[in-house]
């Protein structure tokens, strides 16, 4: 009941084709002169790979998997210009300016700490060589009442924690955004408590549709939305997928996350997608797809229930929010 | 002077809503138009109270008396923006679904102060002819237009429980509203005290005012 299917979209047309038109726009861009056209981004891979993966560099792909039941893409500009990331300024349209000015996805490294079997740096290249790449189109919604569908690239956390192989002591994850007000403008305010810190229960993370995202629409991450390496856990508020991720830690009782510190009634850890429970000062029942002119009903768990609520049964979801 | 004045203030308050629709009409209010329609029109709102509360500090401490004439339709210009807003809200945030409108109102107290300092305004709005001021008389019409304080105190607080962490415009906007309420409190002290003018109060004279103005 809970995961009836959406109506269909009601926008126009107009949309979808522009969309076609800036997506061909931005492979052609991302294709890049003669050669590197033609050999793909394997021959970059071996000449420089410091210089790989940088917005608009394109990514291969093993898998592609829709998870947002046909629903239309949000358009490129749309996905990478309307943007929730506090270190590049508090409104939505700055870090698509500031982002790109600032922040250095490479050389980018990410450590594993905490109570793991194999603690260890890892260099962002290294880490996109342990596994094959999927796209996996997510329905994403932020806690804010709108949302947006987004085909991420990326490789599933799961995969990773397993062969990091936690200690049985282990029962959360913490993930820590950069800290470096250089590169990051906005951790000069007192607006957050800084550096962003999010976090899931181990189970949550296990959960196969957690994804570790390095891209989007085919392409390296642009800044904006999280480079070079990101959290997305698409039954959750789009804050809980952390961006610009430095640490993943494994320990023992439930992280202090940035938002839930910020209002521990507004914004809870779970945070899932949940129409019944409202925000204390907005209605979660129906969201702003951008895009379209109506709002539509919110989906319980984002639309992934079959996928998640056994991860919560029992559990009041009203007091756990 | 003030007459020829007008006609050029007139446009320039209209210039927020050129630009909307400027930027509307070429696609460049970004991935979520409505959102920024309905920040812009409830900004520009406040500003506009903010602005006719500027008046009458500005008359005496400039010594422009003539600066009166602006004040009406500054006044006016606040609820031209105030309806924007609040037809952005029930059409393209509610769909003219009353009942899920009134749930909000009830529900959510950033819905129901915003709510209410819209209200507050009509009475202001539906009594600003040269005729209403007559009919109501002079003083009876002052009290009622002292709503506007109300309604500016209802605005910043309706702005600033609605911002999810960054505070700063909606406590600066607040900040610029304690000022200007402030210098009313503090000018009408020393006739609190000693009762100088039995004439009524020596702040804004709008029956004068904008008796002339509109003639």
């Amino acid at each position: 009941m809970l995961l009836k299917k959406t109506p269909d979209a009601l926008a126009g047309e107009v949309t979808d084709k522009k969309f076609y038109l800036n997506r061909r726009k931005f492979m052609l861009a991302a294709a890049g002169v003669g050669a590197a056209a033609l050999t793909g981004d394997k021959l970059y891979r071996l000449l420089s790979p410091s210089e790989l993966v940088r917005a608009g560099t394109k990514l291969d792909t093993a898998k592609k998997a829709d998870f947002a039941g046909g629903e239309k893409e949000t358009p490129y500009k749309d996905v990478t210009s309307y943007n929730n990331f506090y270190e590049f300024g508090t409104d939505k349209y700055s870090p698509s300016g500031e982002a790109p000015k600032y922040l250095h996805p490479r050389p980018w490294t990410v450590a594993v700490e905490g109570l793991v079997k194999k603690p260890k740096t890892y260099d962002i290249d290294s880490l996109l060589k342990l596994f094959p790449l999927e796209e996996r189109i997510y329905r994403h919604r932020c806690v804010e009442g709108w949302s947006m569908v987004i085909p991420w690239l990326g490789f599933p956390l799961g995969s990773f924690i397993q062969q990091l192989q936690p200690a049985s002591q282990a029962k959360f994850v913490e993930f820590t955004t950069l800290y470096d007000p250089k590169q990051m403008p906005g951790q000069t305010s007192s607006v957050l408590d800084w550096p962003y810190v999010e976090g899931l229960r181990l189970d949550e993370a296990l959960n196969p549709l957690v994804l570790l995202a390095v891209g989007l629409y085919g392409e390296a991450l642009p800044n904006q939305n999280g480079a070079p390496i990101r959290l997305v856990v698409p039954w959750k508020y789009g804050f809980k997928s952390i961006k610009s991720v430095v640490k993943i830690k494994f320990v023992e009782s439930q992280p202090a996350t940035t938002w839930n510190k910020a209002g521990p009634n507004e914004y809870g850890f779970y945070s899932n997608v949940n129409p019944e429970v409202d925000h204390p000062r907005w209605s979660q029942a129906r969201e702003r797809r951008i895009g379209e002119l109506l709002k539509r009903k919110t989906l319980m768990f984002n639309g992934y229930g079959d996928q998640v609520a056994s991860l919560y049964s029992g559990m009041d979801l009203r007091k756990n929010f | 002077m003030v007459r020829k004045l007008k006609p050029l203030v007139f446009l320039a308050c209209l210039l927020p809503l050129g630009n909307l629709a400027w930027k509307g009409l070429r696609d460049e209010l970004g991935a979520n138009p409505i959102e920024v329609i309905t920040h812009s029109t409830g900004l520009w709102t406040l500003i506009f109270l903010l602005l006719t509360l500027t008046v009458t500090p500005a008359r005496k401490l400039l010594g422009l008396p003539e600066l009166i004439r602006f004040r009406r339709m500054l006044g006016l210009f606040a609820f031209f923006y105030v309806c924007l807003h609040f037809v952005t809200y029930i059409w393209l945030d509610k769909f003219f679904d009353l009942h899920d409108m009134a749930k909000d109102v009830v529900k959510r107290p950033f819905i129901t102060v915003g709510f209410t300092g819209f209200v507050l305004l009509i009475p202001l709005a539906v009594t600003s002819t040269r005729k209403m001021i007559q009919r109501l008389g002079g003083k009876r019409w002052q009290w009622l237009h002292r709503l506007i304080y109300l309604s500016a105190i209802a605005g910043v607080v309706h702005f600033y429980w609605l911002v999810k962490r960054d505070e700063t415009l909606p406590l600066t906007y607040g900040g610029i509203l304690v000022v200007l309420l402030g210098y009313r409190v503090i000018a009408r002290l020393p006739s609190l005290v000693s009762r100088p003018q039995p004439n009524g109060p020596p702040l804004a004279s709008p029956v004068s005012g904008v008796g002339r103005d509109s003639s």
